[in-house]
């Protein structure tokens, strides 16, 4: 008992390790890795990409799992862009609305997702899947191939003004993470989700309705998402099909990394925090050392594999499927 | 000869099988008997290789074997035929009966599928089945499947030296009366071939049957009677024959109960799968125990009274009030509370620690619009760490490592602190050690001296005696006969035996 309490230890402070040592290691090839003005950088690509994993977070937390952000991404940017510039091109006027409007077509994206996945008792990540697939068609549908373009420069302040040397994007993905952090520690839906994924016969003996809180977890995932997908065309000043593209192998693996076990039940948003400055660390430093980018799947690849390792408990599985 | 010496086996805080020496003669019946925990599944699977004793000796013919697997035991010749059928219902019966030793009908690297149908054919004869060895089994019936299992142990002969030794564990629970009848004989024929070791919890089959007949009680073998001058109530005195002091189930804390006030009715429920109908009620302050074997549908009736499953027919009420709806949320919500027999899977959240389990299944007292109430829930941890003496460093602490017996009170305290006057304890002292044991008998007298109805599946037949104000004996899904268990006047075991077998 005392062993495993150590080990549990150990192995819950692994991926912070994990990230100081990538820092530490980046630094001592090339020290101009270690500046501020580097870290902005990092803090630019990881906040969309933050966004999309705490979602992602949320479902794994249940122990299902979501693979629908590249879709629901796409689709969100193109909700958003579309009503922007519709409503007048600025977020100063009654072009605020396009906001609230992308975060309800995530949010119902999302509760398709989860009510394909509850009724139908499709399994979550063949559901989620091919839905991503929807929303990818359905976003060039919208669009017919074409980029839109954003150039209201309030919303591009997200992206163009600095406090502290680092952007806006990055304050409102902070504020993202603690909305989410409070939800999964703070409110009964969050310790559903822990009580789910923990094992989903107690939550049923416990009276809880697994279904609805299922249900949920997909509409919020599709409001984060949402939410990243906001955070995407901030960056780019661009919406278009290919907005959502990598999302979904960066996310998992985001999550993952950080922590999360897939089995469901353990982990949070924090570690997803981890998880993603992990993964876009490495993107980052492979460049400022100056390894081909060819390289980065690869490792990207090969830690999820020992992060998973890690994360599960192996004597309790008889054989993976 | 098949000899095991002297064989132990320990689990953490369970001396499971104490010293069993047991031996076998070629064509040998042996049946075995047993409250269940008495052991008899542990002894079966060291037997059959699935578990390795801690001490003692097999022996075969005198030579010491070690078995680390079911496969080490089938290449001496030990086979079993389980109860819950282990043949695999997607394939056909013959890769089914050569699962695993597919070897022999391989010729340059592909299966002769003709070679093989015609050794499963020379199997199935032995066990007198006409069947299409290439039919799938799933297609089977139940006692075809048994039958298929049997022939699957037989195929042993061919690859074994010396003589087979087969266990039948429970082969007739699924069986109709002639079919029992057809599978006696037959074993009765195989007994050239092969010993077997008869596991059942009907008495009469296992003396009809068997030649010798060993009584396990507590892990030891208590005795060993020749099946000839066996009789049922003997045997049954021998499983269960202990005295129990009158104190260990708090039976002086037993108060009469309200017969005024009922608190749940079951009226002629018929469960999907049974054919008679089961009714009852639930006085405030009783202890209503279900007794009967294993598989008898306690916990049907258990799992009905909680939503998790649909009466076909009758009503359940709750306080007088019908329930339509079925589902564990609607019935937490009418004040039923579930105390699981698998406390891992369905009573404790590992992971979670003691406050998140206690109100899981209350959050919304603990919640205003959504918003957990977290000092509060602590408040509640503590209240009820103290009141139950609950071990554990704090309200924070995961419940998966705490102790069987401090699990169980977090989930009792979970109920009892959401204000649940129902209860439903399905084995709650399972696994528990002496002194848990007695905290948990504590908490049953506290429930109802505060007007709470228990329904309770127990462990052993004394403690639901000692506890129950009310027994119902259930047999086949049927309530066979009634006891009333007040003070002074309970029941003996033989007399409840006698309606359970």
């Amino acid at each position: 008992m005392k062993h495993g309490l150590v080990m549990d230890n150990i192995r819950k402070w692994v991926p912070f390790l994990v990230l100081l040592v990538l820092v530490l290691f980046f630094t001592a090839v090339n020290p101009h890795f270690l500046s501020l003005r580097n870290f902005a950088r990092i803090a630019v690509s990881s906040s969309p990409a933050l966004m999309v994993a705490v979602g992602a977070t949320f479902v794994i937390l249940m122990g299902s799992i979501d693979l629908s952000m590249e879709g629901t991404v796409a689709v969100c940017a193109v909700v958003f862009a579309m009503l922007l510039n519709r409503l007048g091109g600025s977020l100063a006027h009654v072009g605020w609305a396009a906001i609230p409007g992308a975060l309800l077509a995530g949010g119902v994206l999302g509760a398709v997702n989860g009510l394909i996945h509850v009724r139908l008792r499709i399994p979550s990540f063949m559901a989620s899947l091919s839905m991503g697939f929807v929303g990818v068609g359905l976003s060039l549908l919208m669009t017919g191939g074409n980029r839109i373009l954003i150039d209201d420069p309030l919303f591009r302040s997200l992206l163009t003004v600095r406090f502290m040397s680092f952007p806006l994007m990055a304050y409102a993905a902070l504020g993202g993470l603690l909305v989410a952090w409070f939800i999964q520690d703070r409110t009964t839906i969050g310790r559903n989700f822990y009580a789910i994924g923990g094992g989903e016969e107690l939550a049923r003996a416990s009276g809880l309705n697994v279904g609805r809180v299922r249900v949920i977890g997909f509409i919020l995932a599709g409001i984060f998402f949402a939410l990243g997908a906001i955070l995407a065309v901030a960056r780019l000043g661009i919406a278009e099909t290919e907005t959502g593209t990598g999302f979904m192998f960066l996310s998992i693996t985001s999550v993952v990394v950080g922590g999360t076990g897939l089995a469901g039940g353990s982990g949070g948003v924090w570690n997803t925090l981890v998880g993603v400055l992990i993964v876009n660390v490495i993107g980052n430093g492979m460049v400022v050392v100056g390894l081909p980018d060819y390289l980065q799947d690869g490792v990207l690849g090969l830690l999820v594999i020992s992060a998973v390792y890690l994360s599960m408990d192996r004597r309790s599985l008889s054989f993976a499927r | 000869m098949f000899e095991l010496r002297n064989v132990e086996k320990r689990y953490p805080g369970v001396h499971v099988l104490k010293g069993i020496d047991l031996s076998i003669a070629p064509g040998e019946i042996i049946g075995l008997v047993g409250e269940n925990g008495a052991g008899k599944s542990t002894l079966m699977k060291i037997i059959y290789g699935a578990v390795q004793p801690d001490a003692g000796t097999i022996e075969i013919d005198g030579a010491p074997v070690h078995f680390r697997s079911p496969r080490d035991a089938m290449k001496m010749g030990i086979g079993m035929v389980y109860q819950e059928q282990s043949l695999i219902p997607n394939l056909s019966v013959m890769e089914n009966i050569f699962l695993g030793f597919e070897q022999q009908f391989v010729h340059l690297g592909v299966i002769r599928w003709k070679k093989m149908a015609q050794a499963a054919r020379v199997q199935l004869r032995k066990v007198k089945l006409d069947i299409d060895p290439g039919m799938i089994t799933s297609r089977l019936t139940f006692a075809q499947r048994q039958l298929v299992e049997l022939a699957k142990v037989l195929a042993l002969e061919e690859r074994v030296e010396g003589h087979l030794v087969i266990l039948l564990d429970e082969p007739t629970s699924v069986l109709s009366k002639d079919e029992i009848e057809l599978l006696f004989s037959l074993v009765r024929e195989l007994r050239r071939r092969a010993s077997f070791i008869f596991v059942s919890h009907r008495l009469d089959e296992i003396i009809a049957l068997s030649d010798r007949i060993y009584v396990l009680k507590d892990g030891l073998v208590v005795d060993v009677i020749p099946a000839r001058e066996a009789r049922v109530e003997t045997i049954q005195k021998k499983m269960v024959g202990r005295d129990i002091a009158l104190e260990y189930y708090r039976e002086n804390r037993q108060e009469p109960y309200d017969a005024d006030k009922v608190l749940l009715e079951l009226d002629h429920v018929v469960l999907p799968g049974r054919q008679h109908d089961v009714s009852l009620t639930l006085h405030a302050g009783e202890v209503l125990a279900l007794v009967g074997v294993e598989g008898a549908g306690r916990e049907g009736i258990l799992r009905a009274i909680f939503g998790l499953k649909k009466p076909d027919k009758g009503t359940i009420r709750i306080r007088g009030e019908a329930m339509r709806t079925f589902s564990a949320s609607h019935s937490v919500a009418q004040g039923v509370g579930y105390i699981p027999r698998e406390r891992k899977i369905e009573g404790i959240a590992s992971g979670m620690n003691v406050y998140e389990n206690m109100t899981l299944s209350q959050m919304g007292h603990y919640s205003r619009g959504g918003v957990l109430d977290i000092p509060a829930e602590r408040a509640l941890a503590r209240d009820w760490i103290r009141r139950l003496s609950i071990k554990v460093p704090s309200e924070e602490s995961d419940c998966g490592n705490l102790s069987g017996g401090n699990q169980q009170k977090v989930v009792l305290a979970k109920w009892r602190s959401g204000g649940s006057d129902i209860i439903l304890l399905d084995h709650p002292t399972r696994g528990l050690d002496i002194g848990a044991k007695e905290d948990v008998y504590d908490m049953v007298r506290d429930m109802c001296a505060d007007g709470v109805g228990v329904i309770l599946v127990a462990d052993t037949l004394e403690e639901a005696i000692g506890l129950s104000h009310t027994i119902a004996v259930i047999k086949d899904g049927e309530i066979k006969t009634w006891f009333t268990c007040q003070l002074g006047a309970k029941p003996s075991l033989y007399d409840l035996i006698h309606h359970m077998v």
